[in-house]
């Protein structure tokens, strides 16, 4: 009797704690799951634009728009000027350097080299008007501040192109100003997609598939998925808006994380939740970039300036990607490209206008990247490496900064006159630098971290892509010790060795046993 | 003269064929790993090599409580004596069909080579396993800063002892297989090992002088 109560109970136990553990397991929503939620509700905004009477009137200036916009957004002129997006720099602290207005003012990179006396032409991705020179440049006038090309919400704001920010002429000024509202993809894209002077040519990770890509490129921004919008991992306050791009920022603040969303350990698994202490989310989570459309790898200005009839040309590759222009020398593009890697954390020092090179025979790096294993506050970053050859001073070691784009021939343009010494000439006597006459080209390497083509968790880097001996993933980070990936020669080779051994050892043991008693049996056979 | 005895109690085997279904477990996720093999796949090698290990661990705790409650422990009290004896006849005797040096018996079944072999596994290799193993498991949280005494910069260091010693646990299990055949009869050992049962030459006989010290009231216990 008492067995049978006591095997009741224990299976009635049974019993209520299984429905216990798979119960809480229906209803308990994971990090992901709320997530999804909370960010398929889109907001709706609480003022109709198109209801103001102050934006129904014929804009025939961008200015007037600013000012009917400043008439009831009191404050947020002020906040703008205070953004890098305005000012093009940032205040940094960088380690040995102290406290420097990091910008596209002093930064040099790979690419285009720089915007110094190139401002018509780049003030396009400013969002301001007027700007035919970023030192002249009144950073104080507000009315010179372009809200259209980040709130216009009609898909039609244009900024011409070589015009010192200023849309183009033919737009419907009124209908925009009456369409505005939180900044979609479009508006961030228009400038972002396109750094560098053409499609996805810098991050790789950010190009004009993004626009309208699915969830197998971007699991994030996917429109057949949450269609997050840029400035929903961007948190903006104030218009400062969290993310930068080392490219032209040294500190490790106001970044965007996915641990804001995902938190620290996101995973299920406890030994996944172990790796985020020193590999990024975007190690694993981002495989490959450039998805869509090719990323510039390299560029080499050492082949620019070749005529052909004594007009430049262009040379294509198949995707239709330039492998050549005159004004610009020789590139290679890649697609699908697995990142490098690197330790990152989250500071960076850079090359700045007028610096010294160290040692010109080896390759410059433009903005190193710091971080190493010991470092406790580093991470595995995924990185983009761009390499170039560009121009520098052979007397002073020091890069040049050659005024690249004028409207007319004869002022010394490179991309008008092809000549390397007046483009150099002025381009360095525009921002006050020295130059000898003497040109030669260095070879020199961008790192831009990756962050966006994020992958569906199905198709993350999987354990064995790192953790082997054979070429995997984090190959070249040589400063740490990995399982699988590592081995300490002595140890392995004295174990093995040990392990041949005794193998040997019981394999000739035993054959002599059986020898020994064969023979024993033969000799009592042969006595008997 | 010969008669069967018991001589491995029931936790005694259960203990022993955890242990060793835990180690092969462990060999093969821990070499797999380690980058040696390929057969789980490396995610499941680490997750059944962490369960594997739990549970090992929770074996030795219930093991230790066992040897000592039962005394059992003085069986691998080393001695020096027939050490040399025992040594010749697995080098020579055993080629010539010579009787085993020491009889095993309930109170001293190790043989003076097994009794330093044991016990080196049991002060020496399961510790290095057991404490390198646990500081592999968590080595990353003093980094976090919780435990600032305890900063471990490295795996690599954890890593080598763990690796080492597995490599020496592995090499006895090799020999330890082969020599469950030098019984009385190549397979006496390991029947004894399964039933509990082994027939012994003489029973209940005190070859050496740290098992005498157990007393006949607890060999009644049994």
């Amino acid at each position: 009797m008492k067995k049978i109560i006591l095997t009741i109970v224990s299976i009635g136990l049974l019993f209520v704690a299984a429905i216990g553990i798979l119960s809480s397991k229906e209803t308990e929503q994971t990090t992901t799951e709320l997530l999804k939620t909370e960010y398929s509700k889109k907001p709706v905004s609480s003022a109709d634009h198109s209801k103001f009477s102050i934006l129904k009137q014929n804009f025939n200036s961008p200015q007037k728009v600013t000012k009917a916009c400043i008439s009831c957004h009191t404050e947020s002129s002020k906040e703008i000027m205070k953004s890098n997006h305005w000012n093009w720099e940032r205040p940094e602290y960088i380690k040995g350097r102290g406290i420097v207005y990091l910008g596209k003012k002093n930064a040099i990179n790979n690419f285009c080299i720089g915007v110094e006396g190139n401002e018509e032409s780049c003030a396009k991705c400013h969002i301001g008007y007027g700007m035919s020179n970023a030192n002249t440049f009144s950073y104080n006038d507000e009315t010179n501040i372009d809200c259209l090309v980040c709130h216009d919400n009609t898909e039609t704001y244009t900024k011409a192109p070589e015009k010192g920010g200023a849309p183009v002429s033919t737009l419907d000024l009124s209908n925009i100003a009456q369409h505005v509202g939180k900044p979609s993809r479009s508006n961030c894209g228009v400038c972002h997609f396109f750094g560098g002077g053409g499609n996805n040519v810098k991050h790789g990770d950010l190009e004009k598939s993004l626009f309208d890509a699915n969830k197998d490129v971007d699991v994030h921004m996917g429109v057949d998925g949450s269609k997050l919008e840029c400035v929903e991992c961007h948190k903006t306050e104030h218009h400062n808006i969290s993310g930068k791009m080392y490219s032209l920022s040294s500190m490790n603040r106001n970044r965007a994380t996915c641990e804001e969303c995902h938190t620290e350990n996101p995973h299920e698994d406890a030994i996944l939740n172990k790796h985020t202490l020193k590999v990024a989310c975007q190690t694993c989570h981002i495989p490959t970039y450039s998805k869509v459309n090719a990323t510039k790898t390299t560029w080499d200005w050492s082949t620019a300036g070749k005529l052909r009839d004594g007009k430049p040309y262009e040379i294509d590759d198949a995707d239709g990607n330039h492998t050549y222009l005159s004004i610009k020398g020789s590139f290679t593009w890649g697609k699908n490209l697995k990142p490098d890697y690197i330790w990152f954390n989250g500071t960076a020092n850079h090359y700045l206008l007028g610096d010294t090179i160290p040692d010109t025979t080896h390759t410059l790096v433009l903005n190193k990247l710091n971080g190493s294993y010991t470092d406790r506050n580093s991470k595995i970053i995924p990185v983009k490496i761009h390499t170039a050859r560009q121009p520098f001073d052979q007397v002073n070691k020091m890069l040049i900064q050659p005024k690249l784009f004028a409207e007319k021939n004869g002022e010394g343009a490179f991309w008008k006159d092809f000549n390397w010494q007046t483009a150099s000439k002025i381009g360095m006597e525009n921002i006050g630098l020295p130059f000898s006459g003497k040109i030669s080209f260095i070879k020199t390497e961008m790192y831009w971290p990756v962050n966006h083509m994020v992958s569906s968790k199905e198709n993350t880097v999987q354990c064995t892509e790192c953790h082997t001996s054979n070429g995997g993933r984090l190959e070249k980070l040589k400063d740490f010790y990995m399982p699988a990936r590592d081995k300490n020669l002595i140890i392995d080779y004295a174990g093995t060795g040990m392990l041949v051994l005794s193998l040997l050892g019981i394999v000739t043991h035993a054959s002599l046993r059986i020898i020994s008693s064969r023979k024993r049996k033969a000799k009592a056979k042969n006595g008997k | 003269m010969e008669n069967k005895v018991y001589i491995y109690r029931s936790f005694e085997r259960f203990w022993h064929w955890m242990q060793a279904v835990l180690i092969f477990m462990l060999a093969a996720t821990g070499f797999e790993i380690h980058g040696s093999i390929s057969f789980f796949g490396y995610k499941n090698a680490v997750t059944y090599h962490n369960i594997s290990a739990y549970i090992f661990m929770v074996l030795i705790v219930f093991a230790i409580f066992w040897h000592f409650v039962t005394g059992e422990w003085k069986q691998y009290i080393p001695t020096s004596e027939h050490l040399a004896a025992q040594l010749n006849f697995y080098l020579f005797g055993i080629f010539k069909n010579a009787p085993h040096p020491t009889k095993k018996a309930v109170l001293s079944k190790l043989n003076p080579l097994q009794r330093l072999v044991y016990l080196s596994l049991k002060i020496l290799v399961i510790p290095t396993m057991v404490i390198s193993g646990l500081l592999y498991m968590f080595y990353r949280y003093p980094q976090k800063g919780t435990i600032a005494g305890l900063n471990i910069d490295s795996v690599e260091v954890i890593a080598l002892f763990h690796t080492a010693a597995a490599f020496v646990l592995t090499a006895f299990i090799i020999v330890h297989l082969y020599l469950i055949t030098t019984g009385t009869t190549p397979t006496s050992n390991l029947k004894a090992m399964i039933t509990g049962f082994e027939e012994l030459d003489h029973h209940h006989t005190t070859e050496n002088k740290s098992s005498k010290e157990i007393t006949a009231a607890e060999v009644n216990n049994d």
